[in-house]
């Protein structure tokens, strides 16, 4: 039963995992850059669920808010500090994500302060019993959350207009622009989605621990982005197996107490195994050097 | 001739790299529903010239005309946009898409639906979504790849991936196609399909065509009018026939 309990914790938390490795994932996909800020659009979807929940006091308003916020911010972000270095080195636009994630974590700091926020309207109570088994309502929630998230992601991507062209543009950007797609756009829309997905991450994570400060993007910043690399960078089928696995990974080990004090090492651990292996991770595809 | 009835007009068009001019003052006119060829040997700067028609690479002098306006430094979406369209020497379809999303990207343009639409499934979603695949599908029937309709576009046999390319481009609804090198790498009856392809979507589509060819047995038997490159600049043009007997052409080609 223990072991049970510990399945469906990694479920739920690996859907959270998820649910944020596909906005490193896309975002790798289509624009080609690593968006190291991408956890604190997190901590920020935090505080803008958190500033509703003072003045509204009621969880669904400030869901609502905080991807707004979010896909406002992302957005932004991407229009004022990355656009300007589309073309320019890897390293330049890596070194400017960092900066933006330091900064967004200091304005929150400056905002907020440094003491931790109890947004608890946010929890949920109670648990479902079936005999000696027993489910908290957060972990359901949580898998609902993801199924939900991830099929209609899925749906966007395979049947739609712009989900065709995030492809298109992803595989080939100087071919989709040269058939009138507008990348530019494709790349805000995809930065806009992925910060949607991590207004609802924060939602989840919040509700589970409701203990909110200027970087509580930060560890599930580093371990969703683990997960993206583990499934294949650039995969989004690969960041949802890569998050359930190490949600799975992560909370069975929680769970055994003589190997619970190793579990970070344990997940990344598996990372390097499973690249020394799979280099291009689990459905990446491995690409050839031109020669 | 002024300017407004031709199809495509370049003036003196020329771009440098660094002490290259890998296309030097090149005056080219197309006429609407012309087959036009252009020809050089290799590194004779014909991509080049696509790349400067498509706004890939800005010119370092000189001006490009489509359909009267003044289409140079503009970037590629525009110039697709304004209806110029093109395939690829080393074909660069959407390898992960199948044939018939390859043309749903192509149709991009021409049928609207928003991403909020999308996301929210509301009622223009689905019924722009229908449109996408009935247009996309009519496409692929006149170049008969219904067949192939679901097939990764990486999986096809390589000549209808060079078709399927063709049905891309002509699904950005343009007034002018540029096809570089269509028949690299096939055999005869690939290439001898391909002209006829050629011919029928010139027809079918009333279509201006621009190709760049080194296979001469397609060049002569479909382009009405030739320009020959060679290190950038114009080495002869004219009607095919006349440029092709051209000793100059020939000696470029050949050698002494």
């Amino acid at each position: 039963m223990n072991f049970l309990t510990a399945l469906f914790n990694g479920l739920s938390s690996g859907g959270t995992y998820a649910i944020i490795a596909i906005g490193y994932t896309m975002v790798y996909g289509i624009a080609k850059m690593l968006n190291f800020a991408h956890g604190d659009i997190i901590m920020a979807g935090g505080y803008a669920m958190f500033t509703t929940l003072l003045l509204v006091g009621h969880p669904i308003p400030a869901l609502c808010v905080a991807v707004a916020f979010c896909v406002a911010l992302g957005v932004f972000v991407e229009r004022f500090a990355y656009r300007p270095l589309r073309g320019a080195s890897p390293l330049a636009v890596l070194i400017t994500a960092i900066g933006v994630s330091s900064l967004l974590q200091s304005l929150a700091q400056i905002i907020f302060g440094a003491g931790s926020k109890m947004p608890l309207q946010l929890q949920v109570s109670g648990a479902l019993k079936l005999g000696a088994f027993s489910i908290h309502y957060n972990t359901l929630i949580t898998l609902a959350v993801t199924v939900v998230l991830m099929v209609a992601l899925t749906l966007f991507v395979k049947y739609s207009k712009v989900g065709r062209a995030m492809v298109a543009v992803s595989e080939d950007r100087g071919a989709a622009q040269l058939m009138g797609v507008n990348t530019n756009a494709i790349i805000a829309v995809t930065f806009g989605i992925g910060s949607a997905l991590a207004a609802v991450a924060a939602y989840l994570m919040l509700m589970k621990a409701p203990s909110l400060t200027n970087t509580l993007g930060a560890m599930p910043g580093i371990k969703a982005f683990t997960a993206a690399v583990i499934g294949g960078i650039g995969s989004v089928p690969g960041a949802m197996l890569g998050g359930i696995l190490l949600g799975v990974i992560e909370c069975v080990s929680l769970s055994i107490p003589a190997i619970a004090p190793f579990t970070d090492a344990i997940e990344f651990a598996v990372l390097i195994v499973i690249l020394l292996v799979k280099p291009a991770g689990l459905l990446g595809k491995a690409r050839r050097e031109k020669v | 001739m002024s300017t407004q009835e031709l199809v495509l007009k370049t003036e003196h068009l020329s771009i440098q790299f660094g002490g290259l001019r890998a296309v030097d003052d090149v005056n080219l006119e197309i006429k609407k529903g012309e087959l036009y060829g252009l020809i050089g040997p290799n590194g004779a700067g014909k991509t080049t010239f696509f790349n400067l028609l498509t706004g890939v690479y800005k010119p370092t002098s000189g001006r490009i005309f489509h359909n009267g306006k003044n289409i140079t430094g503009k970037s590629p979406i525009e110039i697709n946009r304004g209806g110029i369209a093109r395939t690829f020497q080393n074909i660069r379809l959407f390898k992960n898409l199948t044939a018939i999303e390859n043309v749903m990207v192509g149709l991009a343009n021409q049928i609207p639906c928003n991403v909020a639409e999308s996301i929210f499934r509301l009622p223009r979603h689905k019924k722009s979504e229908k449109e996408f695949y009935d247009r996309a599908l009519a496409l692929l029937k006149v170049f008969q790849l219904e067949e192939y309709k679901d097939y990764l576009a990486a999986n096809l046999p390589y000549g209808k991936q060079r078709k399927l390319e063709i049905a891309r481009a002509m699904a950005t609804n343009p007034t002018l196609l540029l096809l570089d090198e269509p028949a690299a790498g096939m055999n005869p009856s690939e290439t001898q399909e391909l002209m006829d392809d050629i011919a029928f979507v010139r027809r079918e589509f009333d279509m201006t065509i621009l190709l760049i060819e080194h296979d001469m047995r397609l060049v002569s038997g479909i382009c009405e009018k030739l320009t020959v490159l060679n290190f950038g600049t114009e080495l002869a043009k004219g009607e095919t026939a006349e440029v092709l007997a051209n000793p100059a052409v020939i000696k470029a080609y050949l050698g002494d």
